[in-house]
């Protein structure tokens, strides 16, 4: 088979059907930006919940000596370890409580480098800025209240979060969104995918005299339908180009500037140029193998040997 | 070449057959006119030989092979040695007369030497010599079947079908035609046209099959059309 032939015959496909073409382009773009937001954003909402989320409830911080300077709470000074004793045993009674893990500023410093890496509020932390603390699973997610009054203002104890509590309305709000986004991304792909068999349907009504005189001269089936199948995918892969091009730009805009969330939110840990990178040959796989597959099986029907 | 032993076919939704029980042989170098009025069974038994269609009963040997046992896949390799030719010339309008014969090189991956080589070699033979960059429209329509002819010998087939190739064209044109396929069919090639003109027929003498309601009803060798209307 000669490349040359089959390219030119790609491109007077892709011309005569101009308008049909972009609606293929745009759907595919739509759909793949909105596959490709989703996946970030749960990649988003796992790199916030960070090492204790799914492992503990409520976590009481214990006072280190640069908070025994700056923080109320701990103007008694630094957390002692008659305190941590006296603490550890209160909750052992607690029937509220189910396990209780032991923090160390060795291992808050670990955690805190896993999470955030090498940002540089990261790189001027030492362990021993780090603090303390107990990490505390209910029985009863609920009852956060019982241990807060229990230890809050406790010497020793800067303070006592109900860490689940503040974030998981966020991401519930994630979450939902990113349902949404695969409803709309599952619509847009079904139409998509309506588009190629229909945009290949036409394509190839409108050559049938072509494709019955090269089944007469005896051209095999593969080289009848690769034409309309490559244009399928040729149509899909520009779309999945766009949709990476506007991830990137999303992520550009939203993290690094314009919205630029990362300066206004420094709290949080933002995803990184990797996790981005991570699903582009995804998202341009995808682009180039479905539309094929689906012009494939559309012409199954249509260009019978 | 061919053979058709008690072949029938019957089309899906239909009580009658378009074929009934017809068993014959054509070999090699042989040249046979297929005659019948319309809806005799002519075109199903051309498109039987193309395996267009598949017969319902009987058996079907195109170039040695039993046609139902051909796979799917396999059917583009046999058309290879198949030539076609059709009332309408099934041109296409949009290439010139030398990109229609190159493509039936092309689409069977001939490298592009060999159809530099073949096209104006085939051209000349059907007396188009220098026509390669017209387009089909600027084409008689004797011309524009020279060029279907063209098209479907510069593969050299060993069996060309021809399904009325005169029915578009006027007696005189009809004759230069004939005389064409001749010269194709002296080449070895065996040559298997359906038709209605009964004035061919009569003057070429050539073995003639007869088909009516889809049974053979006769098979004359040096035959004439005979057909009455």
């Amino acid at each position: 088979m000669r490349a040359q032939f089959v390219l030119s015959e790609i491109g007077v496909g892709l011309r005569r059907n101009l308008t049909m073409t972009f609606a293929v382009i745009v759907s595919v773009a739509l759909s793949l930006a909105l596959f490709g937001g989703s996946l970030l954003m749960s990649d988003q909402v796992s790199t916030m919940k960070g090492y204790w989320y799914d492992k503990v409830n409520v976590s009481i911080f214990l006072c280190n000596k640069s908070d025994a300077e700056s923080d109320p709470n701990c103007a008694k000074g630094a957390v002692t370890d008659d305190q941590k004793q006296q603490i550890k045993a209160d909750l052992d009674k607690m029937g509220v409580v189910q396990t209780v893990t032991y923090e160390s500023q060795d291992q808050a410093y670990k955690h805190y480098k896993e999470q955030f890496g090498d940002s540089p509020l990261a790189s001027s932390l030492t362990p021993d800025q780090m603090q303390e603390s107990y990490r505390i699973k209910l029985k009863d997610p609920q009852k956060y209240q019982v241990i807060a009054t229990a230890f809050d203002g406790r010497d020793g104890v800067q303070s006592v979060q109900d860490q689940k509590g503040i974030l998981d309305n966020l991401f519930e709000l994630l979450n939902g969104m990113n349902w949404a986004a695969r409803a709309v991304m599952a619509l847009m792909l079904v139409v998509a995918l309506m588009l190629i068999v229909n945009t290949v349907r036409v394509s190839a009504f409108s050559r049938r005299r072509e494709t019955g005189i090269m089944r007469l001269v005896g051209a095999s089936g593969f080289y009848i339908q690769a034409p309309f199948i490559m244009e399928a995918a040729v149509a899909g892969l520009i779309g999945g180009t766009l949709a990476c091009a506007f991830l990137v730009t999303a992520r550009y805009f939203i993290i690094d500037h314009g919205l630029a969330l990362s300066q206004k939110l420094s709290l949080i840990n933002f995803i990184g140029w990797d996790a981005v990178l991570k699903y582009l040959p995804l998202i341009l796989a995808t682009s180039l193998l479905m539309p094929a597959l689906a012009a494939f099986f559309a012409l199954r029907k249509y260009l019978k040997v | 070449m061919i053979r058709f032993d008690n072949v029938s076919k019957v089309y899906p939704k239909q009580t009658r057959p378009a074929l009934r029980d017809v068993s014959l042989e054509v070999e090699k170098g042989e040249f046979v006119f297929l005659v019948g009025s319309s809806g005799s069974g002519k075109s199903t038994f051309l498109r039987l030989i193309l395996r267009e269609e598949r017969c319902s009963h009987g058996q079907v040997h195109v170039l040695g092979k039993d046609l139902a046992r051909l796979s799917n896949w396999k059917v583009p390799q046999m058309r290879r040695q198949l030539g076609t030719v059709f009332q309408d010339f099934r041109l296409l309008p949009n290439k010139t007369v030398g990109e229609n014969v190159a493509f039936a090189q092309e689409v069977i991956g001939k490298s592009r030497g060999e159809i530099r080589k073949s096209v104006p070699q085939v051209l000349d033979l059907v007396g188009l010599g220098g026509k390669e960059d017209r387009m089909p429209g600027e084409l008689s329509g004797g011309e524009q079947q020279r060029v279907a002819i063209a098209r479907a010998f510069v593969n050299r087939p060993k069996l060309l079908i021809a399904d009325e190739p005169t029915g578009n064209l006027d007696p005189q044109t009809s004759v230069g035609i004939m005389k064409l396929l001749d010269r194709i069919n002296r080449t070895g090639t065996t040559v298997v046209m359906a038709t209605h003109d009964q004035n061919i027929v009569d003057q070429m003498r050539k073995r003639v099959i007869e088909l009516e309601k889809g049974r053979l009803v006769r098979d004359q060798a040096r035959g004439v059309y005979g057909y009455q209307h």
